[in-house]
């Protein structure tokens, strides 16, 4: 067997699903713990990156935290996943990419319906938005995609499994076949 | 529009249409003179098209969003399009472009699928791939005319024209006056004589006896591929069919090759010779010359060689007095669409539709126009199936190598004292050639146009012929002083542009290729990127659908083994760059929350990138 390898998942603009599919493994998630020690993640809430062997990155590239986020995890780590459709393509969030920036804003913030005081936050404390939405790859190198909204857990399972064994990943047709 | 331009366009479509019949196969044909009419195909054009050719409206639709030198909305009166060949680029044609832009009071610059078109409607600037004019550039169209030899001067006096209204037809003759600059004659240069004696003997001895000889040459194929022509032409006698077509391939839109376009203007009677004797094998009633828009104005001449024929007895009904024997040629326009050198697409297109390639098999031979067996060949081809016919197939067998029997006619451009047309044997080196067009401190040849390969002098000693380095004759030579990169940037853009879109790998591979190849020209590529374009280049190469894609990224991987240092010099420091500017992409945000915290840049985290 060999050594334990250290892991770690972030989220960017994505909803958390992929992190949910994640936890839908279930019960097989007791093997995956015997062979993995996890480092910042959400299900652990660490919030500092060590340095890490993996890294499953949910979600697309849409703020500055986002972006330092990403980065880091990159220097972290030394195989790189986009885990789930907004990683890998932009997903839902890119929609807003249609349009510019400001309409996008002023529509949410200044001419939305019920808005008691109209105004675009600019709160420092408010990570600023990029214009556009990104996949991950067009920041960083990216080692793996895991594809899916969200990826089913058979097809996280055979990704992880996989790549822990050393083995081709080769996920069943039905685990990347969504319609 | 209003009401009475309307009607005029009606009628001229109705005139169309009288002239040249309402069979929908003629629908580009329409289209193209619509267009040269209007300066661009208005609605009222559409729907009386759709009406009379019984075709729907968003075919008709397709065919001009799909042609490049048709639009679907108004161009200047004089639409001007520069030819935008690395070879005319290196020859200043963005200085000239620049300087015309000023001269006529247009703001900025051009760029693919972006015409600049003035508010007046007197003239639109664009751009065009190659015109096949390298050897006399920088060069441009007006209306569809060739114009050569661009200069200051030229530029200034076509501005004139345009700003005084001149009509084309008034514009002095000189500006549009092309050279064939032939520099070397072998086999097939050295005597333009012809008095149908190919058809003769092909009357004499039989069509058994003329395709023996085509066999006993080993005539190839001169498009490039090299297909065995006699061959072809068996299998075509042989296919079942109702009606059996000869197409002549002229749509030499290869960037770099203009070797057709001489060959049309100098040997025309002898490509049509050709033509005659492929139909005589193959048994077919009906040939077309498929023109290139960009070679428009050998129109003409090309309708006059065909009607001086009909007159001699070398075209029409009972050609040379053979009862049975009948056989005409139509010229068909293309409007600007590189794929439609490829033969299924050039099939397509004859039929009036868009230059989508086919799937193949079924090939021409068996199931080309209108579905029936189809012989469709080179200029070049034509015209030695002429003389072998003419003078037997031991002649071309006298020059060449096992492989490849006879000569190349090579277009020679770029950087060298005498571009122009050289015919050689195959087997003949690289170096000589450049020896002879007068190249020195050569830093490169791109072989084949744009989807050939990128030789450097290591390779210069390597042959012409199918065995070694196949060519559809596009050689291009490029100086120690020039940086390759502007090549492949060129390419890349041609390749992205004139993808027909069908499919994935070559539509969006394409694409992504222009863009990595932009990036690392910016300076803001890493190794990572290059690992990409080999990627992505592997992926087209395996997964087109056709040719176009196969060879889209020959330059780049070629290049990037050969002469990676234009590359690398290139290359920021870190493994991997972001594909935008991470902090230009704050940008707007900062201005619409008036934010100036260190939170609102991504400065220092670049910096600590680095």
């Amino acid at each position: 067997m060999a050594a334990r390898i250290r892991v770690a998942t972030a989220s960017l603009c994505g909803c958390f699903g992929c992190h949910m599919s994640l936890l839908d493994i279930d019960e097989r998630f007791l093997d995956l713990v015997e062979r993995v020690d996890l480092d910042r993640t959400p299900l652990t809430d660490i919030k500092t990156f060590g340095d890490c062997d993996l890294a499953l990155v949910e979600g697309g590239v849409a703020n500055v935290e986002n972006v330092e986020v990403l980065l880091e995890i990159r220097r972290r780590c030394k195989i790189l996943v986009a885990f789930g459709a907004c990683a890998v393509n932009g997903g839902i969030p890119a929609m807003r990419n249609q349009v510019s920036l400001g309409e996008c804003l002023r529509e949410s913030y200044m001419n939305g319906i019920g808005l008691e005081r109209p105004g675009i936050p600019n709160d420092p404390e408010i990570p600023l938005l990029l214009d556009r939405v990104h996949p991950i790859h067009e920041v960083v190198a990216v080692d793996h995609v895991l594809p899916g909204c969200p990826p089913s857990a058979d097809a996280i399972w055979t990704f992880l499994s996989a790549l822990l064994d050393g083995r081709p990943i080769d996920y069943a047709y039905t685990q990347i076949h969504y319609d | 529009m209003n009401e009475s331009a309307a009607a005029t366009v009606v009628g001229y479509v109705a005139e169309s249409l009288a002239t040249y019949g309402r069979d929908p196969r003629h629908l580009l044909q329409h289209l193209i003179r619509i267009q040269s009419r209007f300066s661009f195909v208005p609605d009222a054009a559409v729907e009386a098209l759709a009406e009379a050719l019984g075709v729907t409206r968003t075919q008709v639709r397709a065919a001009i969003a799909f042609y490049a030198f048709l639009h679907a909305r108004p161009r200047g009166a004089f639409e001007i399009r520069f030819s935008d060949n690395i070879t005319d680029r290196m020859l200043g044609n963005q200085r000239l472009l620049r300087l015309l832009a000023s001269r006529l009071r247009l703001d900025g610059l051009p760029g693919w699928g972006h015409d600049l078109i003035r508010a007046d409607g007197r003239v639109s600037i664009g751009l065009a791939s190659c015109t096949g004019m390298c050897d006399q550039g920088p060069a441009l169209l007006v209306n569809g005319q060739a114009v050569t030899n661009l200069d200051a001067g030229r530029i200034d006096r076509i501005a004139d024209l345009v700003e005084e209204g001149v009509a084309l037809a008034h514009w002095p003759g000189e500006l549009f006056r092309v050279s064939s600059n032939i520099r070397r004659r072998g086999l097939l240069l050295s005597n333009a004589a012809t008095d149908g004696a190919a058809l003769r003997r092909l009357l004499d001895d039989g069509a058994q006896a003329a395709l023996a000889e085509v066999e006993r040459s080993g005539l190839r194929g001169r498009g490039g591929a090299g297909f065995t022509t006699a061959l072809k032409w068996r299998f075509c006698r042989e296919a079942p069919g109702t009606e059996r077509y000869v197409v002549c391939n002229a749509d030499e839109g290869e960037p770099g090759t203009f070797k057709d376009r001489v060959l049309l203007t100098d040997y025309a009677d002898l490509v049509c010779e050709g033509m005659t004797v492929c139909a005589g094998v193959i048994g077919a009633r009906r040939g077309f010359i498929y023109l290139r828009g960009e070679y428009r104005y050998l129109l003409p001449h090309l309708e006059a060689v065909l009607s001086r024929r009909r007159g001699d007895g070398l075209l029409g009904r009972a050609i040379l007095g053979r009862e049975g024997f009948d056989f005409d040629i139509e010229i068909h326009l293309g409007a600007g669409a590189y794929i439609c050198g490829e033969e299924s697409a050039l099939i397509e297109s004859l039929e009036g539709k868009r230059g989508v390639t086919r799937k193949r098999p079924p090939f021409p031979v068996t199931s080309g126009f209108d579905d029936q067996p189809t012989v469709v060949n080179n200029v070049e081809t034509f015209l030695a199936a002429a003389r072998v016919v003419q003078w037997g197939g031991y002649w071309l067998r006298g020059e060449g190598t096992d492989q490849s029997a006879g000569s190349k006619i090579l277009s020679v451009s770029g950087d060298c004292a005498r571009p122009g047309i050289y015919e050689y044997p195959f087997g003949t080196p690289i170096h000589q050639v450049l020896t002879d067009c007068g190249a020195e401190s050569v830093q490169a040849v791109q072989i084949s146009g744009a989807a050939g390969r990128t030789l450097a002098p290591a390779d210069f000693d390597r042959i012409i012929a199918f065995e070694d380095l196949p060519t559809a004759g596009s050689f291009m030579v490029f100086g120690q002083n020039r940086d390759l990169l502007d090549m492949v940037r060129n390419f890349a853009a041609f390749f992205a542009h004139e993808s027909c879109g069908f499919c994935t790998p070559c539509r969006v591979g394409g694409a992504l290729l222009r863009n990595l190849v932009e990036k690392v020209a910016a300076g803001q590529g890493s190794e990572y990127d290059l690992t990409e374009m080999r990627h992505i280049g592997a992926v087209m190469r395996r997964a087109s659908y056709c040719g176009l894609g196969h060879t889209a990224p020959n330059h780049v991987l070629d290049t990037l083994d050969k002469v990676p240092e234009i590359y690398r010099r290139r290359l920021a420091s870190q493994t991997h760059t972001p594909s935008f500017d991470l902090d230009a992409a704050l940008s707007e945000a900062r201005a619409l929350t008036g934010r100036t915290d260190s939170g609102a840049t991504l400065h220092e985290t670049m910096e600590a990138m680095t």
